[in-house]
């Protein structure tokens, strides 16, 4: 049997979660789901689980991840389970690690892959996905990650049962818990949600030079990325820094303007649908993974492709 | 303040990741070193913090003989001294690093009184376990808080924050902590001359700690197959302009 | 990008400063089917150019180079790509004071007029940021610049574009090349397979890799040179241009400081020698920065930061200032430290233009693409010649090994007659074993070992009274045993090792045509006959000079010297005809050479042999077989150092024999073994011979050079034309003999010059001749029979006078009197040569 934790955002499931359902329902044997916190039975109508767990406590309204982690530790007494299944997101994957802690189980973070057996086989990413590791899990209760967006999500649908109980915390538990939620600023566009990104490399040249980024990603209602390169010469904050190492984005169309494409930045343009490369070189390796290209300096196409754009719009 | 920060030493990949024959780790006869980049940022951290609060900052890492590298070059941005936990150059795994570091960490202690904060990268970049800061902090019973983006020592207590949404998430921590941090957290120096020339001298222990099996078991490494395409050339310098906007219109993102 | 031609009349590989200068001046001259790949991304392909430090040093003690560089730095200023900024050579030691002394004298004969030496408090004026207070002074060059290279090369190759005559395929990899009958047929490319008449190597590091593709050996070793930026400096946060303060060359610690911007660069050949494989490098995919730019090894550049810190604390001790980039760059080193140009010897239409640096890229293309279009280049550029390796030059191990000891002198102080230590022993004659027990002293010639002098002689110094040297730059390198047994040999005989000689016999029906037509002398001369000649390039310039024995009808011998005996070898074979009519065997290794000189010498010949040995028997300028006792010897009455005597050739096998026997047959007339101290120098300046890369050069002619014979031979022969069209002309300079009026320096020690010092009027000011060139000594040293110091130096001919007293040599900064003591030819000793022919 295994058990998936799914989060929740705004009364939904995450697309995340749903995809590391998939990876647990293929272990084979039943899979459980279990949802944390308020708004948790709402969620639990929606998850195709055999049985949906929904933890319920009132300290649970702020993340507090050593107490999701005494609930995730308190489930396979419950249950039974065999594999623990999370998303790979920042949460869970704090969760988990601590679980693992706490059960004296290894974690294996970022999987894309498992092969039901003992050992479990693994397929898991490194160096943010550049590089595959295959691995043998020898445990008796395996904890899993899912590296998020390579999976499909798994359909929603009624739940077996739910059941609903409210675990017992600690006040260790509780030490480490978000005190605060400052809200994101108003307006703009964040990185990770926009639907264009106009992205910076080192070809850009200065921090002033981002101005025909800025512009054009303004007109698009997008938002403004860099790479490495750029945030470690100081010409961006690192917020606006797509790779292994920033931010993961996942818009309709993402526009690399005089990056070259090395490994760790394309590690977090991956989920992209559409690549279009701004670059002097027609040969840059932006272009092996570019669906698109122009073939210039961005310093001319980016401010002919803004005035094309106005001018259409009279 | 006193603040211990444990870096990883890590290859500087290219554009292209090669194996080495048997599949167990990255060539890396090309490739120069460096700590791994969230970790460069937890150095850069322990320097300013002891730089603004007074006290030491200590380096630790676990690598082989080389690592030293990595421990002398945190040292020319300002930390105190290095703890070098020597491998063979096999890759461990966190509990088994962990389980290094704890000890060594409780050794320290023992002889140079504890330390107030702990800083770890949220994960490393080449293996990616983030798990390792966790496991250290429960083993030593200290709150732990991961993916911290900002930093600030309070009265008695340690505010940070972590990015999550757009929005951030304020934690606040009892000290002493252990927190694990993101590139972002700062911008690192670059050392200077005489600072290069300093961290050659300054103290560094070294012992050999055994490595115990691991029960997540590296089979074999793969780089996967990068879908090669051929990017379609929707023309050159300022005349692919009108391409350019008909194709954002026929993504439907123009309006 | 266009499609991938199937052909073109030349291929260029390499995409760096010497592949895209070389497109530019090819397509200028006219070519208009070239095609230039590289197996990486334009404008920066990732080889040495992208990690250039890019600045411009002009003054070298080798004249080609400073040519190269000069034309190099003129290409740059047209392009707008050069900065001036200027540049110091600081000395923190006595000795590097006295080779910037040694300097001015380069910069004067090369015509870099603007070089000084400056004071230390004159240093800290131009370096503000500078403690000149550890200073003994500076060699000081306003016109040392900064360039972009990439930019220039990108210029240049759109040059060539826009002439029509050239396309560019980056990111293309070459898989191999095809030789068809020793010619290079194809280049087989990721993109395609492309024929070609010509396909020139400009591949920095990697030429050995593509070289070895179609089985030519083009010697050269990737090494590291570290470089650190470090910055922001404050002081150049106000700086409007990247470079306002002169580059400063730390020349005692092997180290530079340059500002870029606002950061400094701080670059080193201090460190350890650190060599690399070709195969080692990675491709531009999986480097991390580029391919050429290896991990920065911290470890090796320890005590460099410290020199740095010394000399300018203020930006270096600045703790703001932090180390923002720092690398183990890759440069190419040879084994003789000079550029790999021209048609490599082994394949036809495969050439090499390596080993190149920034400073010298666009000079180098132009010359390359004149050596291809026109047949010869302006700048004489034999010793860059691709041709001049000798087999065991061209092994990994020798390269890296004189590489491995050649890099800790980047920025050292060379003699010009120092010896390597690196392997040695490599070519051992016969007659090694008598040499050494005489206690040879071993030069190094083209991997011989070859005795200068032999300390046995030390007490003939006293018995001659010969003075030794004050000087110990003068003195080094030196003995004064030389000139005790030239005076020896002057008095009795000499037996001279010439084992070192190259030797090849072109043979077969097509022989005599082959090589009237290769060589200025009249060939067509009775079996028998010993003729010393010219080779002349098709500019009437001198490209060899050389003897050659007729042996038989079909059968000819020539000799040349060991060091340019590759080049040699390469020029007479592609003077071969392409019906197979004539061949050339390499005899080199077959025959060992034994020279007897001196009044004496017929007499200790003719006691061991009993064929005719006098003088009407066996004339000046003949060669027979002659028997020494069982030994049957080819003798050559020929002399390089002026007097009676005879070169005698056996095979190698019994060269320790003849030696033996002509060694014990010369006690009774006081034979003196002499090394080619004597033979290279003494012997041949009392006598003005003339030597090749030394006097004889492509950029002088045979009138200049006196050398001209009452007529020219009826056959054409490469050079005849030009050469015709100059003995109508005057001559622009004649080369003259003079000699050292006066030796003692200012502080009271007789110095004496060694080569390559201006002439000068006696206040200083340089001589020019009418085609612009620099009066300098070609060849300088003693004339012990003379009593006097020889110099040889091209004066223009209002000063080639004889007895004219108005001229100087410069030497370590100072000047000393001269006198012209011939114009032209003719010996200063025995000038009707009654030795010779007695």
């Amino acid at each position: 049997m295994n058990l998936c934790l799914v989060e929740h955002l705004d009364g939904v499931a995450t697309d995340a979660s749903l995809q590391a359902f998939t990876l647990a329902a293929g272990l084979g044997g039943e899979t459980h789901a279990l949802v944390i916190g308020p708004g948790g039975a709402e969620v639990a109508a929606t998850i195709p689980a055999a049985v949906v767990y929904v933890a319920e406590h009132d300290a649970l309204d702020a993340f507090a991840p050593d107490a999701w982690a005494a609930i995730l530790c308190a489930m396979p007494s419950r249950t039974g389970v065999t594999a623990i299944v999370a998303p790979g997101s920042a949460r869970a994957t704090d969760a988990m690690a601590r679980a693992a802690v706490r059960l004296g189980e290894p974690l294996a973070a970022n999987c894309i892959s498992a092969t039901p057996g003992n050992p479990l086989l693994l397929t898991r990413i490194r160096w943010g996905g550049s590089l595959l590791e295959e691995a043998r899990l020898h445990t008796d209760c395996a904890l899993l990650t899912v590296v998020p967006h390579t999976l499909p999500a798994v359909a929603p649908g009624s739940p077996g049962a739910v059941e609903r109980f409210t675990p017992e915390l600690a006040d260790a538990d509780l030490v480490v818990r978000v005190r605060e939620r400052v809200a994101p600023p108003a307006g703009g566009v964040s990185l990770t949600d926009a639907k264009v990104v106009v992205t910076g490399g080192r070809g850009v040249g200065s921090a002033e030079g981002f101005v025909v980024v800025e512009e054009l990603a303004g007109l698009l209602g997008g938002a403004v990325g860099c790479s490495r390169a750029v945030t470690m010469s100081g010409w961006r904050p690192h917020t606006d820094q797509v790779g292994q190492t920033g931010n993961k984005i996942a818009p309709e169309i993402y526009i690399a303007c005089g990056v070259s494409g090395a490994t760790q930045h394309i590690a977090g343009a991956k989920g992209a649908k559409r690549i279009l490369a701004v670059n002097t070189d027609p040969e840059a390796p932006i272009m092996s993974v570019a669906d698109y290209a122009v073939v210039g300096d961005l310093h001319e196409v980016l401010p002919a492709i803004s005035a094309e754009l106005r001018r259409r719009r009279g | 303040m006193k603040a211990l920060v444990c870096v990883k030493r890590v290859p500087m990949t290219g554009g292209r990741i090669v194996l080495t024959d048997d599949e167990q780790a990255i060539e890396t006869k090309h490739l120069g070193f460096a700590i791994s980049p969230h970790e460069e940022c937890g150095v850069e951290e322990a320097v300013r913090l002891v730089e603004a609060h007074g006290g030491e900052s200590v380096v630790l890492t676990l690598g082989p003989p080389d690592a030293e590298e990595q421990l002398r070059d945190a040292m020319a941005i300002g930390a105190d001294r290095g703890i070098h936990l020597v491998t063979d150059g096999e890759e461990w795994d966190p509990e088994a690093t962990a389980g290094a570091i704890v000890a060594a960490v409780i050794a320290d202690e023992t002889a140079s009184g504890p330390f107030d904060l702990i800083l770890f990268g949220n994960e490393s970049a080449d293996s990616g376990g983030f798990q390792t800061g966790l496991r250290v902090a429960y083993a030593l019973g200290r709150p732990c808080a991961t993916g911290l983006k900002a930093v600030a020592v309070g009265d008695g207590s340690f505010r940070c924050e972590q990015e999550e949404g757009g929005g951030r998430n304020v934690y606040e921590l009892p000290l002493p902590a252990v927190v694990t941090v993101l590139e972002g957290l700062n911008l690192p120096r670059y050392p200077s001359v005489p600072g290069r020339m300093r961290a050659g001298r300054k103290p560094l222990e070294a012992s050999t700690p055994e490595r115990p099996a691991s029960r997540l078991e590296r089979a074999r490494l793969v780089v996967p197959a990068g879908e090669s395409k051929q990017a379609e050339i929707l023309g050159h310098g300022a005349d692919a302009a009108s391409a350019v906007v008909d194709l954002l219109e026929q993504i439907g993102v123009t309006s | 990008m266009s499609t991938f031609p199937a052909s073109a009349r030349a291929v260029v590989i390499g995409c760096g400063i010497v592949g895209n200068s070389l497109v530019h001046h090819l397509t200028r001259l006219g070519w208009t089917d070239v095609v230039q790949i590289d197996k990486g991304p334009l404008p920066n392909p990732g080889g040495s150019t992208g990690h250039a430090s890019n600045f411009i040093f002009p003054v070298d003690h080798s004249k080609e180079m400073t040519q190269l560089t000069l034309e190099s730095q003129r290409q740059y200023i047209e392009m707008g790509l050069n900065t001036e900024c200027g540049g110091i050579e600081v000395a923190r030691t006595e000795e590097r004071m006295e080779e910037f002394r040694r300097r001015m004298a380069s910069a004067k004969s090369w015509g870099v007029d603007s070089a000084r030496l400056v004071t230390p408090a004159e240093i800290k004026e131009f370096v503000p940021y500078i403690d000149e207070s550890i200073l003994l002074g500076g060699f000081y060059c306003p016109t040392v610049s900064v360039v972009d290279s990439l930019r220039a090369g990108t210029i240049m190759r759109e040059k060539g574009i826009d002439s029509g005559g050239l396309q560019v395929f980056a990111n293309t990899d070459v898989s191999g090349m095809d030789v068809e009958h020793g010619q290079i047929k194809r280049v087989r490319t990721s993109r395609g397979t492309i024929e070609a008449e010509v396909v020139v190597i400009a591949c920095g590091v990697w030429t050995p890799l593509l070289a070895a593709m179609a089985g030519a050996h083009i010697p050269l070793t990737p090494a590291v040179h570290q470089m650190i930026d470090v910055g922001p400096v404050p002081r150049f946060e106000t700086s409007s241009s990247a470079i306002e303060f002169p580059i400063v060359r730390d020349m005692d610690v092997f180290m530079y400081e340059r500002q870029d911007g606002v950061g400094l660069e701080i670059g080193s050949y201090a460190h350890r020698s650190i060599l690399h494989d070709p195969e080692e490098i990675p491709s531009v995919e999986e480097a991390a920065l580029s391919p050429t730019e290896f991990p920065f090894t911290q470890a090796d550049f320890g005590p460099q930061m410290e020199h740095a810190l010394e000399l300018m604390p203020e930006i270096v001790g600045d703790e703001s200032v932090g180390v923002k980039y720092a690398i183990n760059g890759l440069i190419s080193l040879t084994p003789d430290g000079m550029p790999i140009l021209g048609e490599t010897p082994e394949v036809k239409g495969l050439w090499s233009a390596a080993a190149v640096w920034v400073k010298e890229g666009p000079g180098v293309g132009k010359s390359v693409a004149e050596w291809m279009v026109l047949g010869e280049s302006h700048i004489d550029l034999h010793t860059s010649d691709a041709s001049r390796f000798h087999d065991h030059q061209k092994t990994r191990a020798h390269t890296k090994a004189r590489a491995f000891e050649a890099f800790p002198k980047t920025y050292g102080i060379v003699h010009p007659a120092e010896q390597w230590s690196s392997e040695r022993g490599l070519r051992i004659s016969p007659m090694y074993a008598q040499e050494k027990a005489l206690g040879a002293a071993f030069y190094e010639a083209v991997g011989w070992e070859r005795p200068q002098w032999y300390e046995a002689n030390a007490p003939l110094v006293e018995h001659y009274g010969v003075e030794t040297r004050e000087g110990e730059w003068d003195a080094r390198w030196w003995s004064p045993i030389i000139n005790a047994e030239h005076l020896a040999m002057r008095e009795h005989a000499g037996i001279f090792d010439l084992s070192a000689f190259a030797i090849f016999d072109v043979q077969g029906a097509g022989a005599l045509d082959a090589l009237q037509h290769a060589v200025m002398a009249q060939m067509d001369v009775p079996v028998g006959r010993v003729v010393y000649t010219p080779v002349l390039g098709q500019g009437g310039g001198f490209k060899s000079d050389l003897t050659i024995m007729r042996l038989g009808d079909d059968l000819f011998r020539v000799v040349t010297g060991g060091a340019h005996g590759m080049a040699d070898r390469k020029l007479f074979t592609d003077a071969l005809p392409d019906d197979g009519a004539a061949s050339l065997v390499d005899v080199t290794t077959a025959w060992t050479t034994i020279g007897v000189w001196g009044p004496r010498s017929r007499d200790i010949l003719s006691s061991v042999t009993s064929d005719e040995v006098s003088h009407e028997g066996f004339p000046f300028g003949r060669c027979r077989t002659i028997e020494i006792g069982s030994q049957l010897v080819l003798a050559s009455r020929i002399s390089y150092v002026g007097d009676l005597g005879w070169e005698l050739y056996v095979p190698i096998e019994q060269g320790r024999r003849l030696w033996d026997v002509l060694w014990e047959a010369g006690q009774p007339h006081s034979l003196t073994a002499c090394g080619i101290g004597v033979y290279g120098t003494t012997g041949r300046l009392e006598k003005a011979y003339r030597a090749y890369g030394a006097e004889l050069e492509t950029e002088y002619n045979v009138v200049e050079a006196g050398m001209q014979r009452p007529k020219v031979k009826e056959q054409d022969f490469v050079g005849k034309e030009a050469h015709l069209r100059h003995r109508e002309e005057d001559p622009a300079a004649i080369l003259c003999t003079l000699t050292v009026d006066d030796h003692t320096s200012s502080a009271g020690v007789k110095r004496y010059p060694l080569g390559r010092e201006p002439i000068t009027l006696r206040d200083g000011t340089p001589l020019t001749d009418a085609k612009g060139r620099r009066s300098y000594v070609t060849s300088a040293g003693a004339g012990p029979s003379l009593g006097k110091y020889i110099l040889m130096a091209y004066l223009p001919p209002e000063h080639a006078v004889e007895g004219s007293g108005v001229l100087a040599v410069e030497y370590m900064d100072e000047r000393y009197p001269v006198t012209v003591a011939v114009a032209g030819a003719t010996a200063p000793f025995d000038p009707e040569n009654e030795r010779i022919r007695s």
